[in-house]
């Protein structure tokens, strides 16, 4: 037992022994001196660049991809561009970052998946230093460009290039630099010198480490912990000065005695402690420096990431079961799973389109929540259409096979299926792709026999393309729409005559849809509108775009009583109506021997309380009291209170022993003025209930 | 806060954090300052969620509105445009961002889709070149916003025109879409019945969702027990009667927007002491009507007729309280009356603003007109409007053409008046005989111009205006079945949802009383009538989220209102809620808060005369 600490060595107060998990199974000739090296976080794979053992212009780098525990997973040589950088995206894809700015991508075996440009600036200026980030974004990346410039992309799977503004005064390369993550936004902080400087997407500003240590002339080292919270800083005296990465706090400084940079400086958490401390690799020795106060605690890797780690690998059996004992969802994880073997499977070139759609359904069968689109999409991608359109059929979201379908021409299809999804908009957005790929003819077909896009179409047509509307109408014989649409296109003619062409064109539409009364009221608006003309001409009236009733409350206002006659005839307009315009007119000129007149000249098919109601807007309740006699007895009470004549009202209501007039005469009444009539009424009223 | 929308049965206020949320990370993804340009038409509803302040803590230094040309100057980072998915606004934003002064330091665009991204619009904006301008494209969720503690709205005023006059049944989608985000928050509703085209289409496509995400189920007890779906097309007559309650009037005269009211000012006047009353204000009053004002929460739903009795009891309680303030003596029951000054001011303040709106409602309603006899006599045109939309509904005479509707015509009333007139006598007649319908045609034509024939059409297309087809008119039996007119409505005390119409009852809340109670297999021929199909689906449940229900538990439905809803028709639904031996209580959801005027001026169609 005395043998138990003997491999224990001893680190200032602590201890540490050092055990071999397992052996690397690689086996590396040259060790990795001349090598690009890049592994990724949590026992990811390991990819290395070899540069070529002899230099000659024909000799070309060896890229290489090992598992963690060494095992070769691909190995190939690098036919391409100089690459100057490589890194880890968060979901297992090597990042090779060439000279030019290019970005090539590999999955984990090696297979090339696309690439993209870090921007014109990059191609000119040549990388000089690229770095490869982390971020709750997503993977991004970093390049300082031979013009000593900052390019930055937060997330490469949504890449938007931002060119950081310019550092002042900066000369030549900064000493060192690193990317941090602070208030949702990636950042530069650089040092050149002893000057540090943060970069954001608006401004470059000077900062100062709190309490760094006066010796020091040049920051010659720097790196940020995992979570962007802590930030070290190596500097030329040799101190190691460790704090917040916002530089707002000092957590400690560590004198090393060693002057010359590390090889190597990384945040690490020491076993068993929560406390965080920076470790340093020089050839020979390690040191590890810190102790911050501040306990942090946080699971970086979930089950989730785990689980797609597996699934990269394709490891999938063994993911399954992980989900099933974690009793992760089902949607979160079997499905999950399942899908990404389904795309993996339909790139089996060897197997038929029958034998692998059959083996994915049932696999996929029981799962929940599958995107077959994504699978199909994949199986588009290895140019396997049938396939692909074999495996939409499973598809539960019709609304999901829209766009691969119209990827793939299957048009007709993704019409159908959007239209089934209810989703107006994706029926829109294939209607317009059909009207771009077929000819008209054909496009009004397909059309005809989908109403729910033919109506969204029309209502597209109504606001944008005013003629083609026309054309729909007419392919369908739609006579009723089309005398609309002349009507309303009418309307936007300033010149009459072309006014009355189209209205006309409207009568000959609405006559073939049958609508009589449609083709009679736009022939007597075509009437009524030359009529306007002519009167304008000779009389000088403004009359054009009035209604009737308005033409003829003008003409009878300003005393032309025989066009008026002549409208009334034509128009057959109702008695009723012309004798409301008629008296309203005269007493709006206040000519109240015509009125009385008109009154005397038949019997009025409005009755007379009209006439007194006319008057008394007119504020002339002598002349109204004239027609009182005249009004019939049902509107008698009505009659008498429009003049304000309480007695009167009061008389008739009693007379016709009406409980409802009775009231309402009561109601005009004043308690403290009208007493006795109030009395009256009252008296009147309890008899009448009692009948 | 938002304190009314969680007092009722269901926390509405949950959908309302869930939207605060959303637009707070939207916010926070386009770092730095920020001047939002709006699509005018979302302010409104936009209010509902969060005021400025919240757009402020998130760097919102300046609000301007969506209009073509050059975008006002303003030093921020990024512009975002808030916007529906429509073209005519992508090309707005396209000339916009086009003229953009280049030398000026860059600002960032963003859009963010309100209710939805669109694929279509998204086209439209790479067509005109500006699609790679935009740095944040996005979309806010935003089907249904919580109006008050029990009432849901899309605020989509077009919704009803779509769906049965244009055939576009986008609102739908959205509706379906609004009840997905319904059932996460508050677990699946395990019964849905529905009447009407629409509800049919809405229900499939809730199931296809539902069949959609699979596997993603939520794990949340139900609250609603059941889900109502009504076209409004099924009851086209109520919306046509004047609603008689509180809030219906208020909003038949004055037109309640977004919650909030704009009043004559004269009432408003603030009474100084020596001024005498002079400075009458000029600007209309504005006021937010919602439960959480107390008062207003007490008598928006009665009848108006009860209203006057309601605020005299409140003025009595309230003067008491103050009066209290000379019984008290010692320090302690002063502190007491001190601390309740706040409330007891703010009920004294909520009941002078609804005795001045019951007063100005009053001149109007008023058959009691005081001797001052002019100007004209609007309270008799209400009287008699009213007598003849009872005739009506009682089915008095509606065969023939109707002396009054003859002689607004001839007196140029208002159209929409006319038109609702002439509509509800054609839906109680179950269509007008040929005669009488072209009659009122030609009256209106001649009257307020040709261009209305655009208008008429899209009236007979929605069926509110139409020929009789057959002799026999179902309207009677659906009246008489239903009990849509009851003759001695109460409207103190009621005791049925009639009030709400002093004798109507709405026909769409009569089909959702009958549902809860005794069913609607008791009313198949009547169902058979109305237009459209009714239909009951079941989406079943995890097992372990089947609802225990104590005894004596009421029932939770959620009545959904395609096309529009009206104030009155939201007041019977209370009502039955509140009713005791009723065992159901009622959400109300909506495409849109509407009133007969609102509506028919959606239907219409008039072209600018240019001549």
């Amino acid at each position: 037992m005395a043998f138990v600490t003997a491999t224990w060595n001893p680190l200032g107060e602590a201890f540490y022994r050092k055990t071999e998990v397992y052996e690397m199974g690689w086996r590396l000739s040259s060790g990795l001196r001349d090598c690009l090296v890049a592994a990724a976080p949590y026992g990811g794979p390991i990819a290395l660049l070899k540069e070529p053992q002899r230099r000659s212009p024909s000799a070309r780098p060896q890229l290489e991809i090992y598992s963690s525990s060494g095992c070769s997973m691909a190995s190939f040589v690098w036919k391409s561009g100089v690459v100057k950088h490589l890194g880890w995206t968060v979901s297992d894809d090597l990042l090779c970052i060439q000279e030019d700015g290019t970005v090539l991508i590999y999955d984990l075996f090696g297979n090339f998946k696309r690439h993209f440009s870090m921007g014109n600036e990059v191609v000119q200026n040549q990388v000089l230093e690229a770095k490869v980030f982390h971020s709750p974004y997503g993977t991004g990346i970093a390049i300082i460009t031979g013009a000593f410039r900052f390019t930055l992309a937060t997330n490469i799977d949504d890449l938007k290039l931002r060119r950081l503004p310019e550092v002042p005064g900066l000369q030549g390369p900064p000493t060192c630099w690193a990317v941090l993550t602070q208030d949702r936004q990636s950042k530069v902080l650089l040092a050149s010198g002893l000057d540090l400087f943060i970069l954001d997407n608006t401004a470059c500003s000077a900062v100062t480490p709190p309490g760094l240590s006066p010796q020091v002339c040049s920051i010659v080292q720097m790196c940020v912990s995992f979570s962007y919270k802590y930030l070290a800083l190596f500097t030329d005296s040799g101190h190691v000065w460790m704090g917040s990465a916002n530089l707002k706090e000092k957590l400690s400084e560590v004198e090393t005695k060693v002057k010359t940079p590390p090889k190597q400086m990384v945040w690490c958490r020491r076993p068993k402690s929560h406390q965080p401390s920076v470790v340093m690799m020089w050839e020979r020795h390690l040191l590890v420096a810190g102790e911050c106060k501040e306990t942090i605690q946080y699971k970086q890797m979930t089950c989730q990431v785990l689980i797609d780690r597996l699934v990269y690998r394709k490891l999938y059996p063994l993911a399954i079961e992980i989900c099933r004992y974690l009793k992760t969802p089902e949607y979160q994880g079997v499905s999950r799973v399942l899908k990404h073997w389904a795309c993996c499977k339909v790139q089996q070139k060897e197997e038929s389109d029958e034998a692998i759609a059959r083996a994915v359904s049932v696999k996929l069968a029981e799962a929940a929540g599958i995107s077959y689109s994504e699978i199909a999409s994949k199986a588009y991608e290895c140019g396997r259409t049938e396939l692909a359109i074999k495996l939409l059929e499973f598809e539960p979201r019709s609304g999901e096979q829209v766009p691969l379908l119209l990827k793939m021409k299957r048009s007709q299809l993704a019409l159908s299926k959007a239209i089934e999804s209810g989703d107006t908009d994706l029926v829109y957005t294939v209607v317009t792709y059909l009207k771009n790929e077929m000819n008209r003819g054909d496009f009004f077909m397909t059309l005809r026999n989908q109403p729910v896009a033919l109506s969204l179409y029309r209502q597209f047509c109504k606001h944008q393309e005013q003629d083609t509307i026309k054309d729909l109408f007419n392919q369908d014989d739609d006579h009723q729409e089309l005398g609309s649409f002349y009507v309303k296109a009418s309307y936007k003619e300033k010149r009459l005559e072309a006014r009355l062409s189209l209205l006309q064109s409207a009568v000959d539409e609405y006559n073939k849809a049958k609508n009589e009364f449609a083709a009679k009221a736009t022939d007597e608006e075509m009437r009524l509108l030359r009529f306007q003309r002519r009167l304008e001409e000779e009389k000088g009236e403004q009359l054009l775009g009035l209604s009737l009733q308005d033409t003829l409350r003008v003409l009878l206002s300003v005393g032309l009583n025989k066009p008026a006659e002549q409208l009334y005839k034509d128009f057959r307009v109702p008695d009723k109506r012309y004798w409301w315009l008629k008296i309203t007119a005269l007493a709006d000129k206040e000519d109240w021997d015509e009125l009385e007149k008109f009154a005397k000249s038949k019997k009025s098919p409005i009755g007379y309380l009209p006439f007194v109601e006319v008057c008394v807007k007119k504020h002339n309740k002598s002349e109204a009291k004239k027609y009182i006699s005249r009004v019939t007895p049902e509107q008698k009470v009505k009659a008498h209170l429009a003049v304000g004549d309480l007695e009167g009202a009061a008389e008739a209501a009693i007379e016709r022993r009406s409980e409802a007039e009775i009231s309402m005469v009561l109601s005009r009444c004043l308690s403290t003025t009208d007493r006795g009539l109030v009395d009256r009424l009252n008296r009147a009223r309890s008899t009448t209930a009692k009948k | 806060m938002a304190a009314h929308l969680c007092y009722g049965r269901v926390n509405l206020n949950i959908l309302r954090e869930a939207a605060r949320k959303d637009l707070r990370e939207f916010l926070d993804k386009c770092a730095g300052s920020k001047a939002i340009v709006w699509d005018e038409y979302l302010t409104g509803p936009f209010g509902l969620i969060a005021q400025y302040s919240l757009l402020k803590e998130h760097e919102v230094e300046k609000m301007f509105t969506l209009k073509a040309g050059r975008l006002p100057p303003a030093d921020v980072k990024n512009i975002i445009f808030f916007v529906r998915p429509r073209l005519e606004l992508m090309d707005i934003i396209a000339e916009n961002v086009m003229s953009e002064d280049k030398m000026q330091s860059p600002r960032e665009f963003n859009i963010l889709f309100v209710p939805r991204r669109s694929m279509l619009c998204e086209q439209r904006l790479k067509e005109q070149g500006v699609l790679g301008s935009f740095t944040n494209i996005d979309e806010y969720i935003l089907d249904l916003i919580p109006y008050d503690g029990d009432l849901l709205s899309m605020e989509c005023e077009s919704a009803f025109r779509e769906c049965y006059l244009e055939n576009d049944q986008t609102s739908l989608y959205h509706t379906a879409k609004g009840l997905m985000t319904i059932q996460a928050l508050y677990g699946t509703i395990p019964q849905i019945f529905g009447k009407g085209e629409c509800a049919r289409h809405v229900a499939n496509m809730m199931l296809r969702m539902k069949r959609e995400f699979a596997g993603s189920q939520t794990q949340i007890l139900p609250v609603f027990d059941t889900l109502l779906l009504l076209d409004r097309n099924v009851d086209l007559l109520t919306p046509l009667a004047t609603q008689l309650t509180y809030e219906g009037l208020i909003d038949e005269i004055y037109g309640i927007t977004n919650g909030y009211v704009k009043l004559p000012p004269e009432k408003f006047a603030q009474k100084k002491q020596g001024e005498g009353g002079k400075d009458l204000p000029t600007e209309p009053k504005k006021l937010q009507l919602n439960s959480a004002e107390e008062l207003y929460a007490e008598i928006r739903d009665k009848n108006f007729n009860a209203v006057g009795a309601a605020l005299s009891k409140k003025a009595k309680i309230i003067s008491a309280a103050f009066e209290e303030r000379h019984n008290a003596k010692t320090v302690g029951e002063i502190k007491q009356f001190v601390s309740q000054l706040p409330h007891m001011q703010a009920a004294r303040s909520s009941l002078a603003n609804h005795t001045s709106i019951a007063e100005l409602i009053k001149d109007i309603t008023s058959n009691v007109l005081p001797t001052r006899l002019l100007p004209p006599l609007a309270s008799e045109t209400f009287f008699d409007n009213l007598t003849v939309e009872q005739e009506f509904m009682t089915g008095v005479d509606t065969d023939k053409v109707n002396t009054y509707i003859e002689d607004c015509i001839a007196q140029k009333d208002p159209l929409i008046k006319i038109l609702r007139l002439v509509c509800m006598q054609s839906v109680c007649n179950n269509g007008l005989k040929q005669k009488v319908l072209d009659y009122y045609k030609r009256e209106i034509l001649q009257t307020y111009g040709y261009e209305y024939i655009l208008t008429l059409n899209n009236l007979e297309k929605t069926g509110l205006l139409k020929p009789q087809t057959t002799t026999r008119n179902n309207y009677p039996t659906i009246r008489k079945t239903l009990k849509l007119w009851m003759e001695d409505a109460n409207e103190q005390n009621p005791n049925d949802i009639s009030y709400v119409y002093s004798g109507y009852a709405p026909l769409s809340v009569r089909l959702t009383q009958v549902l809860a109670r005794p069913g609607w297999r008791s009313i198949e021929e009547v169902l058979k009538m109305l237009p459209g199909p009714h239909f009951e689906e079941r989406q079943p449940l995890p097992t372990g989220l089947h609802k225990k229900r104590q005894q004596g538990e009421n029932r939770t439905t959620l009545v959904f209102f395609l096309g529009g809803v009206t104030y009155a028709e939201i007041a019977a639904l209370r009502f039955l809620s509140q009713m005791e031996e009723g065992g159901t209580e009622y959400i109300i959801a909506t495409t849109k808060l509407i009133n007969g005027t609102s509506w028919i001026k959606s239907l219409m169609d008039k072209p600018e005369v240019n001549i």
